[in-house]
């Protein structure tokens, strides 16, 4: 560390969070002013390297760098005020530790000796945001701000990555202190380990070899390791010709246009991907974490089979599923030397036994679960997304963010990715307003790309503030509402779970959401005829700006194929007339 | 489906092959964790164990190393195999942990606790206590005319035993350190 005392490197606070976040890289900052951050956005306003977007709430501004990070595969970094910016932040931070997004959040906090006074807009972030983060820090000596901003990209976007918080009273923010440069920091002791154990690589190289019928399982570990990992799964699954699916964060790592694609799989999977994890002999589970969605019953998931689980988290071996052979290590590095392995040992598999279980794949394939009863009258949400993808596929750079419940379902079932960061969703934490903010910062990412959040009605209210945002920047973000004036997936579950009790699952006063646009200085357009939706879609995709697409959908469509709570895989809904009795008093108490 | 028919080859060698799964049965383990002694450390340990609903029976913590600013962390828990080894992970995954021993497992260590006990008592109670003590060999830290302080090392089943015994004879008073705990000759890298 070098300590100099006077020169070019002495600065303020405030300057030392900027040239920190220029150091790192950043260019783009998501964020709200207050009192406590006010040195911070005077120091913005000296300087033309970083663009802030002010957003219209906090919890807009985390999704945003959410959107962002997922999207480019870099950081997200938020800026916001002490106290109830901080506090609007927490939604956002759960949401990126459930997901694994790397953010960095910056909160201004009361000057430290006013810390523990119940001072204007005070509140304990670092306690607050202590279980909702990787790591964070309160910083209480200027000297140390810059290499704790640097520890904390570091932190962030290490081993699995995550959202970090540094917590900056406001005098520090204006004591001068010493910047230390990235290259000079003391970025602590944490170095996971990304290289994967030989022997366990070997142990999963020949379980490959030999098995009859082997199912690759990824997760979103595959997008977070970066594009090598997903090319060099994609050589790795086109070399063995073992089936693949995936959980609903690993959509895109391998190309939905594969030949090997089962398509998703968990509690609204695919017929043939959910029949395969039930029935393989060896799981090889890349980047996921046996999340509730995705194992159905616990003690009757995949019965018969060895699992191999390839996971940089050691906490999430074992955690949830027994695995046979657990290999901790980096996704990318792991695959690259599994596959070099694989090719030195000359590239062997049980070729007629995988040919047998393929013909066993392409049986249930034949259900084709996905199709679905079009309506001359209204429009399903199924056939909105069809349509949708139609439209939408041949785009070189489409981008898709949802919001979450049954419109989630539908898009990760009906829509295709070809890449990865090219679908931003919230999986693990599931939360209803995440999309449209997260649209915001895709579309900031790449001003060139065709941005649609696919949303829900209820779901897209919940931060429907974001118009603001969007008008303000021009941002062409496509908001494509499937609107069924009900909470989709709860009026679902009241139905299959309680007696068709529809408790405060619709809403009785919906604006007029085109309307509600034009307010905004953004587009909006009607459809509720299926006749007028591929034009309407069109003139949604010509329009240069925002648009707002309110899409009148049939409106007790439900979502199926559907594992039921507490069913195992190979118990499976089909369709409406399949849901009787289905889900049990034990199922009931599971969400 | 039928049962699984998959080869062995060398795999078998691996550490990692097909390795058994765990049990039910509760355990009790002792966790030792190397942290940097800073602000918040013991909170974000403590809300593990909170936030997850694991068990704490008993939490030591103090600064070991002054120079390089460490704190050793102690925890007794109890929980399934599977419980402790999320325990584990959960807390080596931590920023400012450095390591993580299992001392249940891995190989012999030593436990000792300290405790102070106040005992009241006059006559054949008073003479009965002082004379426990001396068996136990506690040390007397206090006395009044009415009453004494005892101070005791050792296991915490000792410190049990103790205080069972001095229950009738006019215990009023505990207080206990928890378990510290280390294991015992040397590791491959000390």
């Amino acid at each position: 560390m070098t300590s100099q005392t006077t020169g070019a490197n002495q600065m303020t606070g405030a300057k030392m969070i900027v040239q920190a976040l220029k150091d790192q890289g950043v260019d783009t900052v998501f964020g709200y002013p207050g009192g406590a951050v006010l040195p911070i956005y005077d120091e913005i306003f000296l300087q033309n390297d970083i663009r802030h977007y002010l957003v219209r709430h906090e919890q807009g501004a985390v999704h945003a760098a959410e959107g962002y990070a997922r999207s480019t595969g870099k950081p997200g970094v938020v800026l916001v005020t002490s106290g109830p910016g901080a506090t609007n932040a927490v939604t956002g931070l759960t949401d990126a530790l459930l997901d694994s997004i790397p953010i960095i959040v910056l909160t201004g906090q009361v000057p430290t000796f006013m810390i523990g006074n119940d001072a204007f807009q005070e509140a304990d972030t670092v306690g607050i945001t202590r279980p909702c983060t990787k790591h964070n820090w309160l910083v209480k000596d200027t000297e140390e701000l810059a290499s704790t901003i640097h520890e904390a990209f570091h932190v962030a976007t290490s081993g699995r990555p995550g959202p970090v918080l540094v917590d900056i009273p406001k005098d520090v923010q204006f004591a001068d202190g010493n910047y230390i440069p990235p290259e000079n920091a003391d970025l602590g002791h944490y170095q996971p380990r990304t290289k994967g154990d030989a022997d366990a690589i070997l142990a999963m190289v020949e379980l490959m070899e030999n098995a009859e019928r082997p199912l690759f399982y990824t997760g979103g570990g595959v997008i977070n390791s970066g594009p090598e990992a997903s090319a060099t799964l994609r050589e790795f699954v086109a070399a063995t010709n073992f089936p693949i699916t995936s959980t609903l964060m690993g959509l895109g790592a391998y190309p939905a246009s594969g030949k090997n694609w089962l398509g998703m799989l968990g509690m609204h999977g695919l017929y043939e991907a959910n029949l395969a994890m039930h029935g393989c002999d060896l799981m090889i589970n890349v980047g996921a974490r046996f999340d509730d969605r995705i194992t159905g019953r616990v003690d009757a998931f995949s019965p018969d089979s060895h699992k191999i689980h390839i996971d940089i988290d050691p906490s999430s071996i074992d955690k949830i599923i027994h695995v046979d052979v657990p290999i901790v290590g980096d996704v990318a590095s792991v695959l690259a030397d599994a596959l070099a392995l694989w090719k030195k040992r000359g590239s062997i598999t049980n070729k007629p036994e995988v040919q047998s279980w393929w013909a066993t794949i392409s049986d249930w394939q034949k259900i084709r679960c996905l199709d679905f009863t079009p309506s001359p009258k209204t429009i399903k949400p199924q056939y909105a997304l069809e349509r949708l993808e139609a439209l939408t596929k041949d785009h070189p750079n489409r981008f898709i963010t949802t919001e979450v419940g049954q419109h989630q379902m539908w898009a990760a079932q009906y829509l295709g990715f070809e890449d990865p960061n090219r679908w931003m969703t919230s999986g693990g934490l599931g939360t209803m307003g995440y999309g449209f903010p997260a649209s915001i910062g895709v579309q900031v990412a790449h001003p060139d790309g065709l941005v649609i959040n696919v949303a829900g009605e209820a779901s897209w209210l919940m931060n429907m503030q974001e118009m603001g945002t969007a008008s303000q920047y021009r941002l062409p973000v496509k908001q494509f509402i499937l609107n069924n004036e009900r909470l989709g997936m709860v009026r679902q579950w009241q139905e299959l779970l309680h007696g068709e009790r529809y408790s405060h699952s619709w809403s009785e006063s919906l604006p007029d959401f085109v309307k509600l646009a034009e307010a905004f200085g953004a587009k909006g357009i009607l459809c509720s005829d299926p006749a007028d939706l591929d034009d309407a879609i069109r003139e949604m995709l010509a329009y240069d700006g925002p648009v707002l697409f309110d899409c009148l959908v049939e409106k007790h469509e439900n979502c199926f194929p559907m594992i039921p709570s507490g069913a195992p895989h190979n118990e499976m809904l089909m369709n409406d007339a399949g849901v009787q009795d289905a889900i049990g008093a034990s199922g009931a108490v599971l969400v | 489906m039928n049962a699984l028919h998959i080869k062995k080859g060398s795999s078998k060698k691996s550490a990692y092959d097909l390795k058994n799964s765990f049990g039910d049965t509760m355990e009790r383990h002792t966790l030792a964790a190397i942290v940097d002694n800073e602000a918040g450390v013991l909170a974000r340990v403590i809300g593990l164990f909170a936030g997850r609903g694991y068990n704490i029976e008993s939490l030591t913590v103090s600064e070991i190393d002054h120079e390089s600013k460490r704190s050793r962390i102690t925890v007794v828990t109890t929980g399934t195999p599977s419980v402790i080894n999320q325990i584990k992970t959960q807390l080596e995954r931590m920023v400012p942990v450095y390591e993580v021993h299992d001392l249940t497992v891995e190989g012999p260590s030593v436990e000792r606790e300290l405790a102070l006990f106040k005992v009241a008592g006059v006559g054949d109670k008073r003479v009965e206590a002082i004379r426990t003590a001396d068996i136990f060999r506690a040390s007397v830290v206090d006395t009044t005319l009415n009453s004494f302080v005892f101070e005791l090392t050792g296991t915490p089943e000792k410190i049990d035993a103790f205080a069972e015994l001095m229950r009738p004879l006019g215990l009023c008073e505990v207080a206990r350190t928890g378990v510290a705990a280390l294991a015992r000759g040397l590791r491959d890298d000390e």
